[in-house]
This record gives structure tokens, C-alpha cells and sequence, in this order.
């Protein structure tokens, strides 16, 4: 089971709405969380179950929301380097070439020592701080080639 | 001007429940418990006030075409789903002073009957999602939010809800599906979401901009807030500039504050002092405007006058080094990504257009790919389910109006003229 361990979580999110299904994405989001960052098959099942759902309707709510690493795991941090307009005008791909050499992979990529995946993003809704990522849960913004480097060096 | 709507950016203890309240916090709704809730609905109809997430359409108007039986369950949702890229504004709002939006949901929640209400906020604000759910316990912990709310019989339940990166969830339909646990393909309309939306039942869906001037005009009176700005779309705006400026950032000023003073006055002029070539004023959806333009008053009006639009009041500032068809490529593979991929048109139009802009800016355009571009808009305009079709659309229609010689250049000598 999976879900065992996070039961009080998704009692939580329950709580929220009149219907069981309503709490696909939280409960989604719970389990990445619990596998260490992406959606398995077994989980997906497991929701199905628990949300009165079948395992297909999981499956396209998963497959439809982009933040979601369905059945690809990915590293300890995962990081979104905007690319969209505002950080384009801004240097964004300057900050995406650099990411790449820094951490020796591609862009979808993940370091060897699983401590990175690396991801761009279509805007983060942070255009006035350009160029921004967002690793984890955080955004770090005005983004330097330099202040990358302290970012990096700075995360376990 | 005064501030409304970011008079707490950046002040670190803003977000707290005792900071809102020694400032006059809670004391709109208060004011709006003891009216009759029609007069609320009155009174933000006075007010001219108009939605801020990018359609303009009368808040006010838009809660009376709810179901006044009490019988009928009503939903509030707040559209936090900020995404039209260059937008920022709502994330100001949200992270800084969110018992704002909470006082204006209530307040909304009270005019229409809401027991429940949901905040919709994309999945990325990590931080904005965390400070309106502490927002929301303190409220209930003060008896703002729950049973009974301030002795005066009203009960109302607040949750969030938060996305996982799809744009299409700011259409407020798709936005339902969503929280009704589907992928996020937009209904069919009518019926509206007034009267048949969240779980089916009656809902307004508001933008956290719009429903943060609620508690402003609840205690200084219609009058006052259709005073600041043009008649037909009044009241203080967050415009959100980014790209080629010295200062970009949140500016709240008047509704109808020309581009020219924005730029010029407000943002401290184009960075490296450059010379502007385009500018988008409300969100990349938005047709661009070139320098000739610069005097047009940023109100849903003025803009529409010259043929684009208002939106998020995104401004994205493009000095003359920036390549119209590089941004371009770059808007439209935007919208292909997000094409929610429910009908024909956008599904498949979008990376069309996306996969000719990509040749013509990587020096392999084929003779014809400009006149390609122009008979794809016309085939996807006005044919699709919802506005995201339309939006790539009138992106794309702004570039080549303004500049189709570069299109043209990029088709013919494959590299860039700029």
C-alpha cells in the first residue's frame, strides 16, 4: 500500500469537497510526493480505489496537468528554467546553456547521481524578475550565471 | 496615487491576520454583513467596476444573474490561476496581502449567497498557495471564516484549490472541470456558470484582482472608486511590466494610464536606452503595439480601439535588438503546449503554426510560410471551442501586422534581419 503512509494527508484533502473525485490533484500530488517525486502505476491504482475512480480517469487527470513526472522518475530537486517571453527577452537561454553544463545533462534530463532534473517551463508568472527557475518549491529570481552556481552549490 | 491593491508589497508582515485588522481590515465586511445583500450587488454595479482577468466584463452584473432561491447551493471560485505569460500581478496581491482576498470573497460570497468558495491557484505559487491557507486558518480562528461569521447568522467555508500547470485552467469553465477532478477542457456554453457551474450548481468564477477592490468600495462607496480613471472602466489597475525596461515590476496606477507615462515616467525608460519597437499591453494573447501607439490610454477601451486588448494588463516591453519572429515562435509554442486539445482547430493549428515559425527563425523557411501563417490564423480564428485558440491567433495577426517585412525578410534570406 503505497498511499499507507500519507493516510491523514489525504483525509485532509477529502475534507475539501462534496465528492470523492475532486481530490484527484491533491491526492496526485501527495503520492508523487511519497514515491520521492513522481507517479507510479501502483499509486495511480490505489487512488483509483480509494476515490471511487477507475484507474483510467486518474490516469488522464495525471497525464493532463504537465507538473505532474508521471511513471518518470526524476532527481532530488527537479528544476524549471522559464523560457516564456519575458525571461526570453532576458536571457533565458543563456540561463537554460548554462543549467546544461553545469549539471553535464540536456534539458529533461537527469544528473547521474540523481540529485537533479533538469525541465524548462512555458512563464511561471514571475516576469518582473526575469530570468527566474523554480527548483523545488521556490523561485529564484534575476537570475546570474554566477548566482546559479551559489543555487547549485548551496543544495544537498 | 494611493495604494489599494499593493499598498502592502514587500511589507513582511502584511500577510497576517492582527497587521490587516489594525489597519481596517474586515471592517468592509463588517459594513457589507449589515446591508441587504442586493445592495452590495448594487452597489459594486455602481462602481463600474470591471473583471480584471482579462474579459472586462461587469462584476456586478455578473453576480445578479445568479439564482436568488436560497434553496440552491451557490459556489465562488477566485481564478488564481495566473498564466497569460508576463503576468504577475495576482501573485503581488496574494503573497502579500492575502486577508485582501479574503474580505472580497466574503464579501462577494454574502452578495450571492456562497456557503463555499474556492481558490484556484496555479500549482507553481508554492508560496502564494501556503500564505493564503495560513490567511485562511487565522480567519476562521478569528470567526471570519466557519459558522456564524461576526454574530450575524452567515456561514461560509473557504478552500484552496491548487492547479498542476495547465494553462487552460484560467478559462473559467476548464477551471470547473478541474476542480471537479477532470482534465481541464472547457464546457460547452450556455448554460453559464451562473447558472449551471461548479457540481452544477450556480457559481461565479472572479479574478483575485477583481475581488480584491471589493472590500475598497464596500467602504468608500461606489462613488468614489468609478471617480479614478475613464467612465466606462474606472477604478485603480496593477499593470505588470516586463522585458526591455529599467525598472520592471507591479505598478498600481489609475485605470487609463497612457503606455507612454508607464514606460517612460513610472519604469524609469528602456533599459540601455535602446529604442522601443513592440509592445504587448495585456498578455502575450494581446496584438502588439508598435511606438506609435505610445499615447493610448491602458484602459478596455482605449485598447480595444486600436485593435488589441487590455487582458491581465501584462505589459511586455521589446526594444529594437528583439527579433519579431523569434517572439513569435515563441508565444505560439506557448499556446500549442497548452492547447487543452478538445477541438480540431487549436489542437492541431497551434503546432502547425508553431512548426512554420520554427523554420522561418531557424533560417529554413520555405517560399510561402508568411502567407501560410496568414491563412492558418484565418482558419483557426472564430472556429474554436474557446478563447486559447483565438489568443494565438491575435498574437500572431499583431506580429505580422506590424511586421511583416520581418516574416518576409526570415523567408527569404533565412537569418534574421534585426
Amino acid at each position: 500500500m503505497p498511499l499507507e503512509s500519507v493516510k491523514e494527508e489525504i483525509t485532509e484533502a477529502l475534507r475539501k469537497y462534496p465528492n470523492k473525485r475532486s481530490a484527484v490533484m491533491d491526492v496526485l500530488r501527495i503520492a508523487e510526493r511519497a514515491a520521492g517525486g513522481h507517479v507510479t502505476k501502483e499509486a495511480m491504482d490505489e487512488i483509483a480505489r480509494l476515490l471511487e475512480m477507475r484507474p483510467v480517469e486518474v490516469n488522464s487527470a495525471a497525464t493532463f496537468y504537465t507538473m505532474y513526472s508521471v511513471a518518470r522518475p526524476v532527481g532530488r530537486h527537479r528544476i524549471w528554467v522559464c523560457r516564456n517571453i519575458s525571461c526570453s527577452l532576458l536571457g533565458a537561454e543563456h540561463i537554460i546553456a548554462h543549467l546544461e553544463r553545469a549539471l553535464g545533462v540536456k534539458t529533461g534530463e537527469t544528473t547521474p547521481d540523481k540529485k537533479f532534473t533538469l525541465d524548462v517551463a512555458e512563464c511561471l508568472g514571475s516576469c518582473g524578475t526575469s530570468p527566474m527557475m523554480q527548483i523545488d518549491d521556490d523561485y529564484y529570481e534575476n537570475l546570474t550565471e554566477a548566482k546559479i552556481d551559489e543555487i547549485l552549490k548551496g543544495l544537498k | 496615487m494611493e495604494k489599494i491593491l499593493l499598498k502592502n508589497l514587500g511589507n513582511p508582515d502584511a500577510h497576517k491576520i492582527d497587521h490587516y485588522v489594525k489597519g481596517g481590515g474586515y471592517k468592509a465586511l463588517d459594513a457589507a454583513l449589515k446591508l441587504q445583500p442586493d445592495n452590495i450587488i448594487q452597489m459594486v454595479k455602481d462602481s463600474g467596476l470591471r473583471g480584471r482577468g482579462g474579459a472586462g466584463f461587469s462584476t456586478g452584473l455578473k453576480w445578479s444573474f445568479i439564482p436568488k432561491d436560497p434553496a440552491i447551493p451557490k459556489y465562488l471560485c477566485c481564478n488564481a490561476d495566473e498564466g497569460e505569460p508576463g503576468t504577475f500581478k495576482d501573485r503581488g496581491i496574494m503573497d502579500w496581502d492575502p486577508h485582501l482576498l479574503i474580505e472580497g470573497m466574503l464579501i462577494a460570497s454574502r452578495a450571492f449567497g456562497a456557503a463555499r468558495s474556492y481558490v484556484y491557484i496555479r500549482g507553481e505559487f508554492v508560496f502564494g498557495a501556503k500564505r493564503i491557507q495560513a490567511a485562511i486558518d487565522e480567519a476562521y480562528a478569528k470567526g471570519f471564516l466557519g459558522k456564524n461569521i461576526m454574530g450575524t447568522g452567515f456561514n461560509h467555508d473557504m478552500y484552496v484549490h491548487r492547479g498542476f500547470g495547465a494553462y487552460i485552467c484560467g478559462e473559467e469553465t476548464a477551471l470547473l472541470e478541474s476542480i471537479e477532478g477532470y482534465r481541464a477542457q472547457p464546457r460547452k456554453k450556455p448554460p453559464f456558470p451562473a447558472l449551471a457551474g461548479l457540481y452544477g450548481k450556480p457559481t461565479v468564477i472572479n479574478n483575485v484582482e477583481t475581488l480584491s477592490c471589493i472590500p475598497a468600495i464596500i467602504e468608500r462607496g461606489p462613488k468614489w472608486f468609478s471617480s479614478m480613471g475613464p467612465e466606462k472602466s474606472p477604478g485603480p489597475k496593477i499593470y505588470g511590466v516586463s522585458g526591455h525596461v529599467k525598472r520592471p515590476g507591479l505598478y498600481e496606477l489609475p485605470m487609463g494610464t497612457t503606455i507612454r507615462d508607464l514606460i517612460f515616467n513610472h519604469c524609469g525608460g528602456m533599459r540601455s536606452d535602446k529604442s522601443l519597437k513592440a509592445v504587448i499591453p495585456g498578455g502575450v494573447s494581446a496584438p502588439m503595439l508598435t511606438a506609435k501607439d505610445l499615447d493610448t490610454p491602458m484602459d478596455f477601451d482605449s485598447l480595444a480601439a486600436k485593435g488589441t486588448m487590455l487582458g491581465s494588463g501584462a505589459v511586455i516591453v521589446m526594444d529594437e535588438s528583439t527579433c519579431i519572429v523569434k517572439m513569435s515562435y515563441i508565444i505560439n509554442r506557448f499556446f500549442s503546449h497548452e492547447s487543452c486539445g478538445k477541438c480540431t482547430p487549436c489542437r492541431d493549428g497551434t503546432p502547425w503554426i508553431t512548426k512554420a515559425l520554427r523554420r522561418l527563425e531557424n533560417g529554413e523557411g520555405r517560399p510561402g510560410d508568411t502567407g501560410l501563417l496568414e491563412s492558418l490564423c484565418t482558419n483557426i480564428f472564430g472556429r474554436t471551442f474557446c478563447p486559447l485558440g483565438d489568443g494565438a491567433v491575435m498574437a500572431l495577426r499583431g506580429a505580422l501586422k506590424n511586421f511583416r517585412e520581418e516574416f518576409l525578410y526570415h523567408e527569404r534570406h533565412k537569418r534574421c534581419a534585426v
